[in-house]
């Protein structure tokens, strides 16, 4: 391991995926995610390595197809307007099974909202934002040390499992510091060749990556494919955190920066009597259904806490079925919920 | 344990810097940290503000509803946060900039002129060290030479060593008027 540095959650991304061997990295500016870009442009020049200020979000996220395409690891990164002009894009990435690595730092939507931190492109980034029926494996880090591991390993997935993999986060994880002690870099050479990869073609087939086909029969394979490495990705790669469930009668359902602050909230409801725990999906998808249902069944109630409208809050009541209480508090527009008001929420459904 | 304090002023008085350093000689001295910045795209001219929170365990919210105490360098800081310091907290107030007492019964008060103090070490620009000075000495949250070194260490790791000796002294300004 590395020393503890005091860092910002978008420098703990970009700092993460250069030493996960990210060799191309391709963006376009936009608050509350510039300081990964701004790491991103000081260091991968320096280690011989691309970046490119794209022109566009769409030019950025084809440039990432093309990296793909030749196998190397590459990211893209930016925040929820611009997520949305890459959806085309990570659908060609899904659909011609390459690996890549999206970041979304999360703000106030829909439109051109604001730029304080909101979670409201949970169903965008966990239902398939794009067209096509794909999912791509989403991590949620809670804290700035979190968000590096799980930049890691967000590499390691999209390569096993030939997919995109996103990191949803949020302004406030981007932008808060915090001390961070980052894994020593990869050793690229390391990494498995990619036999699928478009690197030339001399002395062998050639190699051929589309998304496309005209004969329905043959597209409905290349579904097939990928519908059986979903279920493969839902069988071995959901990741959870439990919080002081063992005596719960009451849990909190929450991800990324909302679950952090409610770890605060249990505290402070432990201390007034209040049989507090915390539930927080790490993979968003797959999502923890199984492990939630099993939790359900032994509290009276999961209060689901999101800053937006109750997206996850559709995915929560999926997996509790019923065997308890789902209410819901969330906030939009970039107002982040404080442990105050969130205790208060609890406390209404603790009695 | 658990510490929080508010650091607000104008965009330009250097609280988002302040936070930071306060921030990395916490973590020196081997506590739990965050420090979350307000980011909107008022800081330019208008008011900016940081959250810095210390503890000995892992932090849970890095935003607080009541921070332990609160650096005012100018009257909307005070405006806005002053109900919201604990029982008990610490408020440091900028009397240089704030024409009214503050009104909390509850708090420890420290007032202090931190325009003329930075002034008096050479520099309008070393007025949060001078505040800082004060809010470690009120609230010996850290030893003085742990918030120097995180100090000296930020400044030359973004080029600007040859303001070291102004901040040194600028902190040990504010360490002492408390």
């Amino acid at each position: 391991m590395g020393k503890r540095m005091l860092l910002r959650g978008n420098e703990v991304i970009a700092e993460a995926a250069i030493r996960a061997g990210c060799q191309c990295y391709f963006a376009y500016p936009i608050t509350p995610q510039a300081e990964l870009l701004e790491h991103m442009a000081k260091n991968m020049p320096r280690l011989g390595r691309t970046f490119i200020q794209a022109e566009s979000e769409l030019a950025a996220i084809n440039m990432v197809y093309g990296a793909a395409s030749v196998g190397v690891r590459t990211m893209t990164s930016s925040s929820s307007p611009g997520i949305s002009l890459k959806q085309e894009g990570i659908s060609y990435l899904a659909g011609s099974n390459l690996p890549a690595v999206i970041v979304n730092i999360v703000r106030g939507g829909p439109g051109l909202g604001d730029i304080a931190p909101a979670q409201c492109d949970y169903f965008q980034a966990t239902k398939g934002g794009g067209h096509g029926d794909y999912h791509m494996i989403v991590l949620a880090p809670s804290t700035a040390p979190e968000a590096g591991e799980l930049t890691m390993l967000a590499f390691d997935l999209a390569d096993q499992y030939r997919t995109p993999v996103m990191i949803l986060a949020d302004g406030m994880l981007g932008q808060m510091m915090e001390p961070v002690e980052l894994p020593e870099p990869i050793d690229i050479a390391s990494l498995p060749v990619k036999e699928w990869a478009t690197t030339g073609a001399k002395g062998r087939d050639p190699n051929v990556i589309l998304s496309f086909d005209l004969d329905p029969e043959v597209l409905k394979k290349m579904n097939l494919a990928l519908q059986k490495r979903y279920r493969q990705i839902e069988a071995k790669e959901v990741r959870y955190e439990e919080a002081a469930t063992e005596d719960a009668d009451i849990l909190i359902a929450a991800y990324g920066t909302v679950a952090r602050i409610a770890k605060s909230v249990v505290r402070m409801a432990r201390a007034e009597g209040i049989k507090l725990g915390l539930f927080r999906p790490i993979t968003l998808w797959p999502f923890p259904y199984q492990p939630l249902k099993e939790l359900a069944g032994r509290v009276k109630t999961v209060l689901t806490v999101e800053m937006s409208a109750g997206q996850m809050w559709e995915d929560v009541r999926l997996a509790v079925a019923e065997r308890a209480n789902t209410p819901f508090y969330g906030e939009m527009g970039g107002v982040v919920p404080t442990p105050r008001r969130i205790l208060s929420e609890v406390r209404k459904h603790a009695s | 344990m658990e510490c929080s304090v508010i650091i607000a002023g104008f965009g330009g008085q250097g609280v988002i810097l302040a936070g930071k350093i306060l921030a990395q000689a916490g973590m020196d001295h081997g506590l739990e940290v965050t420090w979350l910045p307000s980011y909107g795209p008022e800081m330019r001219g208008g008011t900016a503000n940081c959250t810095v929170v210390l503890s000995d365990e892992p932090v849970g919210s890095p935003i607080v509803d009541d921070p332990s105490a609160l650096i005012a360098m100018n009257l909307p800081s005070l405006d806005k946060f002053e109900s919201t310091v604990a029982k008990g907290g610490t408020i440091v107030v900028n009397t240089s900039l704030i024409d009214r007492a503050v009104k909390r019964g509850d708090a420890q008060v420290a007032s202090l002129q931190l325009n003329e103090l930075a002034e008096k070490v050479g520099s309008m620009r070393a007025i949060n060290m001078v505040a800082l000075g004060a809010y470690v000495k009120a609230t010996k949250i850290l030893p003085l030479d742990t918030v120097k070194g995180a100090m000296v260490r930020m400044l030359k790791k973004g080029g600007k060593e040859k303001f070291v000796t102004m901040n040194e002294q600028a902190l040990e300004e504010g360490y002492n008027a408390v």
